[in-house]
């Protein structure tokens, strides 16, 4: 089903548009705002996108191995967690969601580097 | 202006971020431009109202004549819907006769909800046609197994005495397309160039349904961290105050 007009002009004014364009198998470094009492400051979560998720309340997934454990944390796109996203390299990859990474560890978890635009 | 309600249309849902970071599920209302088309006056009428149309294209030869004669009276452009909404006094009204700011041919926006917080929300509910007792009523329905039959009632009443079903008695029918009313959703953003009112939760009917939107009749009372307000209930404020000091 199409969008409504009236939705999606609505959706273009609430998205947020400073975020860069990442697809899946691209490395980022999610600056996420941590609220300490009244301070605030900024965290990094960097990992691959494994999963994409677009529409009017799209979100990304990025995984990666914290001590040896794997975490993957899901932001909305318009999340006002997320303060920036920096996109560090890209990896050639074939398929749109990489969930076959949950089940690959080390070296059979690498993904071959692209340079890509 | 003095009007306290709007026709409008459901759009549809979405989500919006709040301030807190907090994500809110909203439904899309596509609220006026409405314009009053007939002033009721207790003098004349018996109560204070204005009826209000949704500005909306309407072919000439859809409008009935009874009603193509009303609308030139009041000298607007024919409506395909009219509702009729009650009218607040206005706030710097005069002593004597109360001066009402409502004349025929006023536009009504979405900026009459500027002011407010929650909204009340009319619509009809979606037609559901002949429905049975589980879907209609919410019956638990029979077992899911042992030679089972799903979504029966089961029975109705006892048997030679009352030998009667008792009135009232739930049973299948025609379920949805009734008038439905929510109140106070919380208005969660206004749009006044495209005339959207983003209210929190879901509204009901059908999109692109027609609803009529008022503001709160029972407002929820502000209390600290529930309605968004600072405000302070003054006996618990003193209580505290009292205990501090001991």
């Amino acid at each position: 089903m199409s969008i409504h007009p009236v939705m999606q002009r609505l959706a273009d004014k609430i998205n947020r548009t400073d975020l860069p364009d990442f697809v899946p198998g691209d490395t980022v470094r999610v600056q996420v705002k941590i609220k300490e009492g009244e301070k605030e400051r900024l965290q990094a979560f960097e990992g691959i996108v494994i999963a994409r998720k677009n529409g009017p309340q799209g979100s990304f997934t990025v995984r990666k191995i914290s001590f040896g454990q794997g975490v993957e944390r899901i932001f909305p796109f318009n999340s006002k967690v997320i303060d920036r996203v920096e996109k560090i390299r890209s990896a050639k990859v074939r398929r749109a969601k990489l969930f076959y990474l949950r089940g690959l560890r080390g070296k059979a978890a690498r993904l071959k580097e692209v340079e890509r635009a | 202006m003095a009007v306290t309600g709007i026709l409008g249309k459901k759009i549809g849902m979405t989500q919006v971020f709040d301030d807190k970071g907090e994500v809110h599920p909203v439904t899309v209302l596509q609220a006026g431009p409405c314009v009053v088309t007939q002033l009721k006056t207790a003098a004349k009428d018996g109560y204070d109202a204005a009826q209000i149309g949704l500005v909306e294209f309407v072919k000439a030869s859809k409008v009935t004549k009874p009603m193509a004669g009303h609308f030139a009276k009041s000298d607007v452009a024919p409506v395909r819907l009219t509702k009729e909404v009650e009218v607040e006094p206005s706030k710097v009204s005069g002593d004597g006769e109360a001066p009402l700011s409502v004349k025929p041919g006023d536009r009504v926006l979405v900026d009459i909800f500027a002011d407010e917080k929650f909204v009340d929300v009319i619509g009809t509910s979606k037609g559901r046609g002949f429905s049975g007792v589980v879907r209609r009523h919410g019956f638990g329905g029979g077992p899911k197994s042992h030679g089972h039959m799903f979504q029966v009632q089961g029975s109705i009443g006892a048997s030679s005495f009352p030998s009667r079903v008792f009135p009232g008695q739930r049973m299948p029918g025609h379920y949805g397309t009734d008038r439905v009313t929510v109140r106070n959703l919380r208005i969660r953003g206004i749009d006044l160039d495209e005339n959207l009112l983003l209210v929190e939760g879901a509204v009901p009917g059908p999109r692109d349904g027609y609803v009529l939107i008022s503001k709160a009749k029972a407002p929820p009372r502000e209390r600290r961290g529930f309605s968004g307000g600072g405000t302070v209930d003054p006996l618990k404020a003193s209580k505290k105050a009292s205990a501090k000091k001991k």
